[in-house]
């Protein structure tokens, strides 16, 4: 059988694809998939090099338009990629962030073996369940006006300490501090706001989840020493959540307000998703104000839900926070659009890097990680789905030098929604999933189809492949014994 | 009309073909699949009604705001909407009054979180039947 992109793909390496420039008219740049060879089927018939295809049109992009392994087909944008554009005459697109602005994981340790959290697992996942506000339409426990929502906006997961919410040291573990520069909630809608107010420190539905996690392997022993990380059968706890309906405003306002900029500075564009505006220009500072808003809103709502998580395990097993050892490992981000110094050709330039669906991976010794990080590198936490494992990584010198620093952000769909809820019964996943050793709890049983495993790419694959084609280091391996889905 | 409207399967997100026999219908109906994916329009009632106006450059970036307007009023008021009648709509200009209650959660069982709609495959086709493709982030 012909392998249908033969003469479409070159081949750079066993994990490197490249799509010629000449694919298409009108691509800046060449393209640039990391997968294996047996997943480029699935990329092929989703025709997401399309997508990554029409990536490389926006004015100002530099280097490659970039696809991680698991990259799926987005609209615009494809999901898994990446983008890094000229900040003096480059663009800046919404659609290249998403709507889900700082959707992002949070990892915290614990002193807990597997042994003793099994012993409690049921009351775990009903306290969880109780105290971190889920499900669509769920409402949060803070109570904000707009004015103190507009100190959310401003200060990020700060705002959140200073109200109570959770340990001074988890600001130093948390991408950007917890807090984007430059927000200004004078360029946030009201409609934002209004959307933003009642859904703060929500964990939302979708693919937002709580898992509690048991590390299984650990790959590289003095790295993972320093997260804390230090056996096989260590408890860990992911919190997967993002910016809720305020961010989804934030994008489509501006989405629709890039829009018209587009004719204005006469950019043309093969997908109205792709909407942008040039960085420098008033429409583009404005969005990325908006943004960093969101942003700071998504950080300071998973501060605030690792908070009832800590409450919940102090509660659970009658220990103390200090005897507990819930330290935070890191937060990240995986779609946020940054302003960072990068190296092309031995010259440095200011960008602005796109991650839709990929994660900041920065080396050690970068000035942007914490002190306790600079000799090991950032901390990439990558989650898989819910019946299968996550993975704790870290940024490498060779990310910066190929991917501005970016990597992976989870295993990725291979199944539409609704294709796993007709081949898919919620009840039979639960039950699965028990048999498995994973306790669930949800307040929408049916959307636990859409979630199966079978519904995603295998994240072992995904993580592998990054791993080996070196733009991040796989440190450990975390199976789920709990989890609470929206 | 054989149906109002067909959801249409996609990866990550989910996507909707409305139908009308005119442009009016095609719009009224695109915001019922909307509504068909959040919940099971058979167990909503008409006890409400909002007015919407909207304006926008073009009519595909008028459906979008429809659409994302009709999210925002569920996301903010908790109302599902399950009828609509568009008093006016031209290429740039759209008066709606839309028909629904708010979530019960004793009755009204919620089924996907749709975050926007989106220009992504974005289709208006005016022929002797009207159709409009729109995919949503889910």
């Amino acid at each position: 059988m012909p392998i249908p992109w033969q003469g479409v793909l070159k081949k750079i390496d066993n994990y490197r694809w490249e799509i010629p420039q000449s694919y298409k008219a009108g691509m800046s740049v060449p393209g640039l998939i990391f997968a294996s060879e047996s997943m480029l089927g699935h990329i092929w018939e989703e025709q997401v090099f399309q997508q990554v295809a029409n990536v490389a049109f926006l004015p100002g992009i530099v280097g490659h338009s970039l696809a991680m392994p698991d990259i799926h087909w987005g609209y615009g944008f494809p999901i898994g990629g990446v983008a890094a554009t000229r900040v003096k005459d480059g663009v800046v697109s919404p659609g290249g962030v998403g709507f889900d602005i700082n959707c992002g994981v949070r990892l915290l340790r614990t002193n807990l073996t597997e042994e003793e959290v099994r012993l409690k697992i049921e009351q775990l996942v009903a306290a969880l369940f109780i105290n971190v506000p889920s499900g669509l339409g769920s409402e949060g426990k803070i109570r904000v006006n707009e004015k103190e929502l507009e100190k959310v906006l401003t200060k990020g997961s700060r705002w959140a300490l200073e109200k109570g919410y959770g340990e001074a040291e988890d600001i130093t573990a948390t991408e950007e501090s917890g807090c984007l520069k430059g927000a200004d909630p004078d360029k946030v809608s009201s409609k934002a706001k209004k959307r933003g107010i009642p859904q703060l420190g929500t964990l939302g539905s979708g693919n937002h989840f709580l898992e509690v996690e048991v590390v299984d392997e650990i790959y590289d022993r003095d790295a993972a020493a320093v997260m804390g990380i230090n056996d096989v059968g260590q408890v860990l706890l992911l919190v997967h959540t993002g910016s809720r309906g305020f961010g989804h405003e934030v994008c489509t306002d501006y989405v629709r307000l890039l829009g018209e900029a587009v004719k204005r500075y006469g950019i043309s564009l093969p997908d109205r998703q792709l909407a942008c505006a040039p960085v420098q220009s008033p429409e583009g500072q404005d969005y990325l104000a908006a943004m960093s808003c969101a942003a700071n809103y998504a950080w300071t709502n998973r501060q605030c839900i690792a908070h009832w998580v800590r409450e919940s395990f102090i509660r659970v097993f009658g220990k103390s926070l200090r005897e507990l050892g819930m330290e935070q490992i890191y937060d990240v981000c995986h779609n946020i659009a940054k302003i960072e110094e990068h190296t092309i050709d031995g010259k440095k330039h200011t960008l602005c890097v796109h991650r839709k669906g990929a994660t900041r991976a920065f080396p050690a010794a970068h000035p942007d990680i914490p002190d306790i990080y600079q000799n090991i590198g950032q901390p990439v936490l990558i989650p898989g789905d819910m019946g299968r494992c996550s993975y704790i990584a870290l940024g490498t010198e060779l990310a910066m030098k190929e991917s501005f620093g970016s990597t992976c952000h989870g295993a990725g769909r291979v199944q539409s929604r609704s294709a796993a809820k007709r081949s898919l019964r919620g009840a039979d996943v639960a039950k699965a999933l028990a048999a498995k050793g994973i306790k669930v709890k949800t307040g929408s049983i049916g959307s636990l189809a859409e979630e199966a495993s079978e519904a995603y790419k295998d994240v072992s694959e995904v993580v592998d492949i990054t791993d080996k084609a070196g733009i991040s280091h796989k440190v450990a391996r975390a199976i789920p014994i709990g989890v609470i889905k929206g | 009309m054989e149906k109002d409207f067909e959801i249409i399967d996609h990866t990550a997100d989910v996507g909707i073909i409305a139908y009308g026999t005119s442009i009016s219908q095609t719009f009224a109906n695109a915001a019922k699949a909307l509504f068909s994916l959040i919940t099971e329009l058979d167990n909503v009632e008409e006890v409400l009604h909002r007015d919407i106006e909207l304006v926008a450059p073009d009519q595909e970036s008028l459906l979008i705001a429809w659409l994302n307007e009709l999210i925002y009023l569920f996301d903010t008021e908790n109302v599902i909407f399950k009828r609509f009648e568009i008093t006016k709509l031209d290429n740039t200009r759209l008066k709606a009054r839309s028909y629904g209650e708010k979530v019960n959660s004793s009755k009204h069982k919620l089924k996907t979180g749709v975050k926007a709609a989106t220009y992504h495959m974005l289709r208006i086709d005016k022929a002797n039947v009207c159709k409009a493709q729109v995919l949503f982030d889910i």
